[in-house]
């Protein structure tokens, strides 16, 4: 976090500074590990193996916040008779289909939940491929409000039950033996976390990539919820799991997704054959108890906000004019149709995928493919120059004139040459003022894409193909000589408005019925009243800590998701310690916004039979969920199991000691030849690498590597690795080293450190590789370096498609790497040994 | 050079036991320096473009140009810091290597050509109208889909909410589906 977060890293020093105690859990040594009571260096890829002997630690000494864990989570939940653990089945849940490799989810669900006929329940085939669990941005899957439940947690089939012997053989000695962490500072951890959670005291986790680009990357995640949930740290100051996320509007482009399987607010774009009509679309997509439960609003306010007058009750409100998935169409398989030839024309707008994405050839064998190539960005990236000088023009597998991409390099404004909002790691929109006209040709995204639009809608035909395009709403002010599209107009769209024009002011506004349009639910009510709430400035100076009027959180302007959880059952404050939004007598009240209905009671119950807010009790404080609970376990949605289960990445030289399965069952793998793996436990690949990032760099070095600034203080790609390792083979520090995988190889210079240090694994000694990934060949960058990325595999986790990028193997030499054809046969000695 | 300079010269001050540190640093010259801020025509608030952390900044110009970008004191978030990404980012918008015209590179050729923008947008529109007609998809295994494989975007976690809304909204429109942004990957 000292490393990528540092001006975030300012609030942990001085937690630190009031006494709080920070440990800090990494492959590498950072910033941030010089900075804290207690580092702990843990094997890439093992993390759940930590977490889940934390969560045995808890329940095995009843250290669960008991209250907090019966009332608010679905500890007591009984599941269905025929669920089987992986205790059970050495690695495997029920339902694994071996010939398919993928999970048939019912026997998971809860005691009663009678699972559909067709797609059983969500987290299916159809709803898997189409990364249908990342639809969970907003809300939890659909299952029952009101399960059978065993309060006394002795159940053989409750959850609480279930999760104790899921972990069971989560120990101090498997974490040594898996992360190699010795026992002492595993009991050091779990003693610290322990004693300062409950009433009085909260833990939070904070978290980045290291967690989810893995092949089992959302059970990372998973495994920290199930961990706080029991010690009761979500939804209270000072606890929850933060996720630091790595670029300025990251994510806003989840809300507003860019991204092939979600419309805005995490809605899913519908399956062809899953969803036909708007009404039978809405019936699969979740639960009818919960906030999700008014997500015919949510859907009718977009679609009238695309298509207005076009969208009416008589034609689904244009429901049929949303195109149709049918299974992956997220950006590797997007590759791999440009290998093949189905993918013909590309925008690639301010991202950089021939450095930023694993197996970076295949990246640039499929922009090779291209017919024609868009990109719009601040310098020329390697994205936009392959076809002079990617590596494999020098190995001889792609040839200038033979490629037949067109390549269109538009340059893009500034953040200070356009306005608009960015929505950080808090879900926070902070609206920024344009300073000045952008140069040249530079010209905003927002201009190319309605300028784009405007040209596209004058070249269509009046046939069915083209109505979606043609009745599109798209009319927005235009703003000065480079006649600029009104951001603000666009932001207003976005907020919603009543039939009457009026802006919303919150998204309790929102109608089924046609009569209000939202362009995205959750961001309702950033332009309440007329008034920019994201551009909103009070100085920290002038309000309280939680800073309300400075930009505009989402939902509902709240800064601590699912606070109602910060008070008791009875809506008292659990200690005066923590005391945040509590119960007053008549309503909701604190220092935030409440999660919750203002005027709902602690002791209201719902009626029989009632429906999304209203079928949540006064005591249920996650109310995107269909049963107002924090799900300990997940009986529907996830494609890789209801439970977080340690696999070993799938490029690993250790065997998974925990079970007959190594690695995550339902992990998607890409077997082509562009995509060779190197085989798990393979002596010629007995290094782990992970790659991480540098504060002077960001992400694939466009926007630092040619500033003058950052290219000094940070000026060669590196490879970190330990004394022992440095001397075991060899390597010099400032010398060269070559790395290998079945992909490629490449050189980097080598520093010695003792911050990366062996691990001892049961006995045996594992050497860890540590690689930042910033360097490319050019993005007119003053300094250049062979690209990290080409080294990594293409094998996915199965829930959302990240790749697995922090844990893989290699082999290490000295020296630089080869050059021309010389490389490619050093490779393929390495796939045939 | 007026009197009295040479007891005025920093040399001599220190050497008579004055803080080297402080007053007795200065000269005529610091004297006569000012912040860049200070002439400032305008003054914009702003948000850094690198990581997600979102410190506040306060963009300064004058005639026309960025003279300095500096943490913003207000902010609850940066409380005025900035790392050094975001204190490098005056250098982001004003270094010389930025790319500020548009480039084109025809199929099988060896090196970069002027395009002019207009001219740039109307081909890229012809290519889209084009492309997307060719590889048109109405059904797929018996039911409909409307929509294109031909075309795909990758882009966004850099971009403005804004940006990313009118991206998703022509592309769907257009019934191009594999649209992705970093946020996956
Ligand atoms: S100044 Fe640094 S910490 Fe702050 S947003 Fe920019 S990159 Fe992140």
């Amino acid at each position: 976090m000292a490393e990528c977060h540092p001006v975030g890293y300012q609030w942990v020093m001085e937690a630190r500074a009031r006494g709080a105690k920070v440990f800090h859990i990494d492959p590498r040594f950072s910033r941030t590990s010089a900075t804290v009571d207690r580092y702990l260096a843990i094997r890439a890829g093992t993390d759940i193996v930590l977490l889940g002997a934390l969560i045995n630690y808890v329940l095995s000494n009843g250290l669960d916040f008991r209250e907090y864990v019966l009332a608010y989570t679905n500890a007591a939940t009984l599941v269905n008779r025929d669920f089987r653990d992986t205790e059970d089945l050495d690695g495997l849940f029920s339902g694994f289909d071996e010939e398919t490799g993928r999970y048939d989810p019912s026997t998971w669900a809860y005691e009663g939940d009678v699972p559909g006929e067709e797609e059983p329940v969500e987290g299916g085939e159809r709803h898997a491929e189409a990364a249908g669990s990342d639809s969970y941005g907003a809300r939890g899957a659909g299952a029952s409000a009101t399960p059978p439940s065993d309060p006394t947690l002795t159940d053989p089939r409750c959850v609480y039950q279930i999760l104790k012997r899921h972990y069971s053989r989560y120990t101090p000695e498997m974490v040594e033996e898996l992360c190699g962490i010795p026992p002492e500072l595993f009991l050091e951890l779990a003693e610290a976390v322990t004693a300062n959670s409950g009433r009085e005291r909260t833990t939070a986790w904070v978290y980045s990539v290291g967690w989810t680009q893995h092949s089992v990357g959302v059970q990372y995640i998973r495994a920290a919820a199930i961990l706080q949930l029991l010690l009761g740290n979500m939804g209270r100051p000072g606890g929850g799991i933060m996720a630091l996320r790595g670029h300025a509007s990251i994510q806003g482009s989840t809300d507003i997704p860019t991204l092939f399987n979600l419309l805005p607010g995490y809605i899913a774009m519908p399956h062809a054959h899953r969803h036909d009509s708007l009404d039978h679309y809405l019936e699969q997509e979740g639960a009818d108890t919960g906030w999700w439960g008014n997500r015919r609003a949510y859907v009718v306010s977009l679609l009238k906000a695309w298509w207005g007058d076009a969208a009416t009750e008589a034609n689904d409100y244009c429901f049929d004019y949303l195109p149709r998935l049918t299974g992956d169409h997220g950006h590797y398989a997007t590759v791999m149709g440009q290998i093949d030839g189905t993918v013909k024309g590309y925008f690639v707008v301010g991202e950089n995928p021939a450095v930023g994405s694993a197996n970076g050839k295949a990246q640039r064998l499929g922009l090779a493919n291209l017919d024609w190539l868009v990109v719009r960005d601040l310098m020329l990236v390697e994205t936009a120059t392959f076809w002079k000088d990617a590596p494999e023009i020098e190995t001889g597998e792609l040839r200038t004139e033979e490629i037949g991409t067109e390549v269109f390099f538009l340059p893009a404004a500034s953040h200070v040459e356009k306005e608009g909002t960015f929505t950080n790691t808090q879900r926070l929109l902070q609206w920024r003022e344009k300073a000045l006209d952008p140069p040249g040709d530079c010209r905003s995204d927002l201009w190319f894409y309605y300028h784009l639009g405007k040209r596209i809608r004058q070249r269509l035909g009046d046939d069915d193909i083209d109505r979606p395009a043609r009745e599109l709403t798209w009319d927005y002010p235009e703003i000065g000589a480079q006649r600029d599209p009104d951001a603000a107009a666009v932001l207003r769209e976005i907020n919603g408005t009543a039939a009457d024009g009026r802006l919303l002011a919150s998204l309790r506004e929102l109608k089924p019925d046609g009569s209000t349009s939202c362009g995205c639910w959750i961001y309702c009510g950033v332009y309440a009243d007329g008034v920019n709430m994201a551009a909103r400035r009070t100085p920290h100076t002038e309000q309280g800590p939680v800073a309300l009027e400075w930009g505009w959180a989402w939902p509902a302007n709240r800064r601590i998701l699912y606070n109602r959880a910060s008070a008791d059952p009875q809506g008292r404050p659990w200690s005066e310690r923590k005391k945040y939004v509590y119960w007053d007598g008549a309503k909701w009240t604190g220092p935030d916004v409440p999660d919750f209905e203002e005027d709902k009671a602690p002791d209201y119950r719902p009626p029989e039979g009632a429906k999304a807010e209203h079928a949540l009790a006064g005591t249920d404080p996650f109310i995107m969920q269909s049963d107002g609970r924090g799900w300990l376990y997940v009986p529907s949605g996830l494609s890789d199991g209801p439970l977080p289960t340690h696999y070993e990445p799938h490029e690993s030289p250790v065997r998974n000691a925990l079970y007959g399965q190594q690695a995550n069952p339902a992990r998607r793998t890409v077997d082509r030849p562009e995509n060779p793996y190197n085989p798990a436990l393979s002596p010629r690949f007995p290094y782990v690498y992970t790659t991480s990032r540098l504060t002077e760099h960001h992400t694939t070095g466009a926007m630092s590597r040619p500033l003058p600034y950052l290219a000094e203080l940070q000026p060669e790609a590196f490879c970190e690795v330990s004394r022992e390792m440095a001397e075991e083979l060899g390597l010099e520090n400032g010398a060269w080293a070559t790395i290998v995988t079945a992909r490629t190889a490449i050189e980097l210079r080598v520093l010695v450190t003792g911050r990366v240090r062996p691990l001892r694994l049961n006995g045996r000694t594992v050497h860890q590789v540590v690689m930042p990934y910033h360097w490319g060949y050019s993005s007119g960058g003053v300094i250049t370096g062979d690209i990290v990325n080409d080294l990594l595999p293409i094998v996915l986790d199965p829930n959302v498609y990240i790749q697995e990028s922090k844990a893989g193997t290699c082999d290490v030499l000295p020296g630089r790497r080869p050059r021309g054809s010389a490389l490619l046969d050093l490779i393929e000695r390495y796939r045939d040994g | 050079m007026g009197a009295g300079w040479l007891s005025r010269w920093p040399v001599i001050r220190q050497l008579k036991g004055e803080d080297g540190r402080g007053q007795a640093a200065r000269s005529a010259r610091t004297d006569a320096l000012r912040p860049r801020v200070e002439g400032a025509d305008t003054v914009a608030r702003s948000v850094c473009p690198y990581c997600a952390v979102g410190c506040g900044q306060l963009v300064y110009v004058k005639d026309g140009r960025v003279t300095q970008i500096e943490g913003d004191p207000g902010s609850p978030i940066s409380r005025g810091r900035l790392c050094p990404k975001g204190s490098a980012s005056k250098q982001l918008v004003t270094h010389p290597g930025r790319q500020t015209t548009v480039l084109y590179r025809r199929p099988h050729g060896t090196e970069w050509e002027p395009l002019d923008l207009e001219t740039a947008m109307d081909m890229i529109a012809d290519r889209v109208v084009r492309t997307r007609r060719e590889t048109w998809q109405q059904t797929h295994e018996g039911q409909e889909v409307r929509r294109t494989l031909g075309i795909a975007g990758l882009g966004g976690a850099t971009l403005d909410n804004e940006e990313n809304y009118l991206m998703k909204k022509l592309y769907t429109a257009l019934g191009a589906i594999q649209v992705e942004n970093q946020a996956r990957i």
